[in-house]
């Protein structure tokens, strides 16, 4: 019922922006292909200003997991994380979060073929996809697109949210799922 | 930043070097370089379309409804920013991209809400305070459909794809409240360091 309803949703929501936009615009006397032209002249320029910072930021985070960093980094963190009731396999996933929206549902995707999307892991991989952002990504783009380089405490801040964002979806997990 | 960037980058060197792999560090580096250039052209068109229909939206009055619609609220989380100023608007159709899980659209939307946020900004290449808050919601943002997530349970034959809503919304849920609150401390910390 609710994946029914929710899957609706997600498959009408744009077809019915991109309807009642223009023409709500219409009826305001907008003159809507000459206004759509305009905006989306400045795709193309904020899309190339962001070309430097992505660049930078996936060289780092690329090397950074293709090397095997990434695992010791797991390893290291594993006795922390799973006394509070985070399992050893999702772990990777959420080191990855904040830095890699496509790896991570890569990673989820494999784990919930792997146990099995009814199972605690499936569940929790699931749940850890859905909280938080890519922050690095966000902030990369973001930051980017108007040249900001220095970028004061919003990265400590990003960071905190998506470390309770983990957290979180451990106790809630725990709590509904175990 | 600097100090981040330098850590993720030099310590899959030196762990590759020890790992006796150090032939992935270039593959790596050069792969993600050329990667990153596809994304972005990959969002020349989707941005292009956004902002187009943004365009519409805007001259017709919509965005500056929405804004007035939500103005108690963003008055309080951004009080840097004058409350009818456009970047208002842009802020709230970004989140409620987020929200309905609509990626490709709240791209679009952040970005020039960053470009109008910038004006407001004297130093050119620093965050403002009004920057800082707005990305502390959008990487915590609640996203009451996470659809993709759904999609590959649903792909896998789960009994239930869609039980995972509710825990996903609580965890947001908290570290959005985390986010803003910090954000929040940030900014008297910082005001009170330059007085």
């Amino acid at each position: 019922m609710l994946h029914t309803l929710l899957s609706l949703v997600s498959k009408w929501a744009i077809p019915v922006l991109l309807l009642t936009v223009p023409i709500y615009g219409h009826m305001k006397k907008v003159p809507v292909y000459e206004a759509f032209v305009e905006g989306a002249e400045e795709g193309f320029t904020t899309a190339v200003k962001i070309i430097p910072f992505l660049v930078g930021m996936m060289v780092a985070i690329s090397v950074f997991r293709a090397s095997g960093a990434m695992d010791y980094l797991s390893m290291i963190l594993d006795p922390i994380t799973s006394r509070i009731g985070a399992p050893s396999e999702v772990l990777p996933l959420a080191i990855m979060r904040p830095m890699s929206g496509s790896a991570v549902l890569g990673m989820a995707t494999e784990l919930m073929r792997v146990y099995g999307p009814d199972s605690f892991i499936g569940r929790l991989a699931s749940v850890m996809q859905g909280t938080t952002d890519t922050t690095f990504f966000i902030l990369t783009v973001y930051f980017g697109s108007v040249g900001i380089k220095k970028y004061r405490y919003a990265i400590v801040t990003g960071l905190t949210a998506d470390i309770t964002g983990f957290l979180a979806s451990v106790y809630i997990c725990n709590l509904l799922f175990r | 930043m600097n100090v981040i960037w330098l850590l993720l980058l030099a310590t899959g060197i030196v762990v590759a070097a020890l790992n006796g792999n150090i032939e992935v560090v270039t593959e790596a580096a050069l792969g993600a370089a050329k990667g990153a250039v596809e994304v972005c052209f990959d969002l020349v068109g989707v941005m292009a379309l956004w902002l187009g229909i943004m365009k519409i939206a805007e001259k017709g009055g919509l965005v500056q409804s929405l804004a007035r619609l939500l103005r108690p609220i963003t008055v309080r989380l951004f009080p840097s920013v004058p409350s009818h100023h456009p970047a208002m608007g842009t802020i709230i159709l970004n989140l409620s991209a987020n929200m309905l899980g609509l990626g490709n659209a709240a791209t679009p939307f952040g970005m020039k809400a960053m470009q109008e946020l910038q004006e407001l900004n004297q130093e050119s290449d620093e965050a403002s305070e009004a920057m800082c808050t707005f990305l502390a919601l959008n990487t915590s943002c609640i996203t009451l459909i996470p659809a993709t997530i759904i999609a590959v349970r649903f792909s896998f034959s789960s009994a239930n794809a869609t039980e995972i809503v509710g825990a996903c919304i609580f965890s947001t849920a908290i570290s959005m409240v985390i986010a803003v609150y910090l954000d929040y401390w940030f900014r008297t910390k910082s005001r009170w360091r330059k007085k």
